[in-house]
């Protein structure tokens, strides 16, 4: 790892100043993505911002009809949560089954949601949820966040805050979990609000996103037949030694299928 | 960088750089080297510790992140006079080990599934070990001591 200087702010203000007086400074969560990018050289930030300190980015409050994760809350807290399993088991199930436990107790959704990688669990959950994405400066809709391979609607310097998740009726979230890594090969969000049915799929593509006929099928008909005979092109999706895009788009159909079974 | 921190028991100052891991920090400032390094890539789990009482990937965090934390190590989870832990205890009885590299992560590991999960079944703690791997035993060993040691913590 090469040499960088450590910065402990305890408020935003403070987060933003060092983002503007240093040459390349990065934000630092749980680490869990960033401190191996580090070790491999991948990176090599002048500053390392370290957001643990900063109180109001931590815990998980209900407000009106929406629950509010800050974005400084570990997976394990999040999966552990009586609010969240109250609100939506689905996304206490999902935050569950992302990598270990050990790596559960350091990684944070923000660092998750920021990092954008294609085979990430919480993107499935933010955009199948039509979460809200609270940064320092603005809020942004799920919809208009995942914008390619690890890339986001996020400016330089804009620091995620928190994660606000409006109630689905019902969801379910279904994964084909790579046996060794723990990531998504494919993960499927199906959540059922007032007159709409919302389905998100991650690991298959570039970035999380919703397949447009398979979610009017099922706003149509919800029922795991209504999917039969659709497909997801392969064309769009990731190919790569743990699975071909074709093999991709034939198991997020299944899994789809399965997530709608679960719920109907 | 200054940091304190208390490491099984025993409240501590040290200057460290900022890019050390805790892990080397544990073996090669405090010479605690039952802590293991077996990746470096966040994968084995040789190298977990508790802190403060939550099961972490040493090699994959920074020593100055534990600023102001409690640590617990292999070499403070047996009480003061000796008396090992329940899931060391629990891995003589049931053979959980072979060369041994794996084991300070896998027993740190299986004490914190205990601590959370009293009374698991197999399949639970087989989910549970995913960030812990072993190239001797097969798990067969592992799996039951922690199996043991969580249906005692349940029964007490
Ligand atoms: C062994 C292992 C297995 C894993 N398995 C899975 C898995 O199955 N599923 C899965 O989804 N993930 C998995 N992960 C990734 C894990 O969930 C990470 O915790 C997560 O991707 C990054 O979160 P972090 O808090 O560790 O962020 P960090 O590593 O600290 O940061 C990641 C990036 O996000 C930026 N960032 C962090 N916080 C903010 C913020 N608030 N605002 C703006 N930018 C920010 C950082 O600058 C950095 O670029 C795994 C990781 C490991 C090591
Ligand atoms: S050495 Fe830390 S997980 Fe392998
Ligand atoms: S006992 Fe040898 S690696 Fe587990």
């Amino acid at each position: 790892m090469q040499a960088f200087t450590y910065h402990r702010p305890t408020d935003l203000t403070e987060v933003v100043k060092i983002l503007a007086d240093c040459e390349d400074p990065k934000l630092l969560a749980g680490g869990m993505t960033l401190l191996p990018t580090l070790k491999q050289r991948l990176a090599a930030p002048s500053d390392l911002i370290d957001l643990a300190r900063i109180q109001n980015l931590h815990g998980i409050c209900e407000d009106k009809s929406e629950i509010v994760i800050g974005a400084m809350t570990c997976h394990a807290d999040v999966a552990a949560s009586a609010l969240v399993r109250a609100f939506c088991p689905a996304l206490a199930d999902l935050a569950g089954q992302i990598g270990d436990p050990a790596v559960r107790h350091r990684g944070t959704i923000g660092g998750s949601v920021a990092n954008a990688d294609p085979a990430a669990d919480y993107p499935a959950a933010v955009l199948g949820l039509n979460a809200i994405i609270e940064t320092n400066q603005r809020r942004i809709k799920a919809d208009d966040f995942f914008t390619d391979l690890f890339e986001t609607a996020l400016e330089p310097g804009e620091i995620i805050t928190a994660l606000r998740f409006p109630r689905p009726h019902k969801a379910q979230y279904q994964k084909f979990r790579h046996p060794a890594s723990g990531y998504a090969v494919v993960g499927v969000m199906v959540a059922q609000f007032a007159g709409a049915t919302r389905l998100a799929i991650t690991g298959a593509g570039p970035n999380a996103f919703r397949p447009a006929a398979l979610e009017e099928a099922l706003t149509r008909s919800f029922t795991a037949k209504a999917l039969e005979g659709l497909q997801l092109d392969p064309d769009e999706l990731l190919s790569d030694m743990h699975a071909s895009a074709a093999y991709r788009a034939h198991v997020a159909l299944v899994l789809a299928q399965r997530a709608v079974g679960l719920i109907a | 960088m200054n940091i304190t921190l208390t490491v099984n028991g025993q409240t501590l100052t040290r200057d460290v750089a900022p890019y050390l891991l805790l892990a080397d920090f544990l073996r090669d400032e405090l010479r605690l080297t039952g802590t293991h390094v077996g990746c470096d890539t966040t994968q084995c789990g040789c190298c977990i510790i508790h802190l403060n009482e939550k099961a972490v990937k040493s090699c994959t965090m920074l020593a100055v992140q534990a600023d102001g934390a409690q640590l617990t190590t292999i070499e403070g989870l047996a009480r003061a006079d000796g008396t090992l832990h329940p899931v060391q205890e629990a891995f003589r009885d049931h053979h959980g080990l072979q060369c041994g590299f794996c084991t300070p992560g896998m027993v740190m590991m299986g004490a914190d599934i205990v601590r959370r999960l009293p009374g698991a079944d197999e399949e639970t703690i087989r989910h549970q070990l995913e960030g812990n791997i072993c190239r001797c035993t097969g798990y067969q060993g592992i799996v039951e001591a922690i199996m043991d040691a969580s249906s005692q913590a349940k029964a007490s």
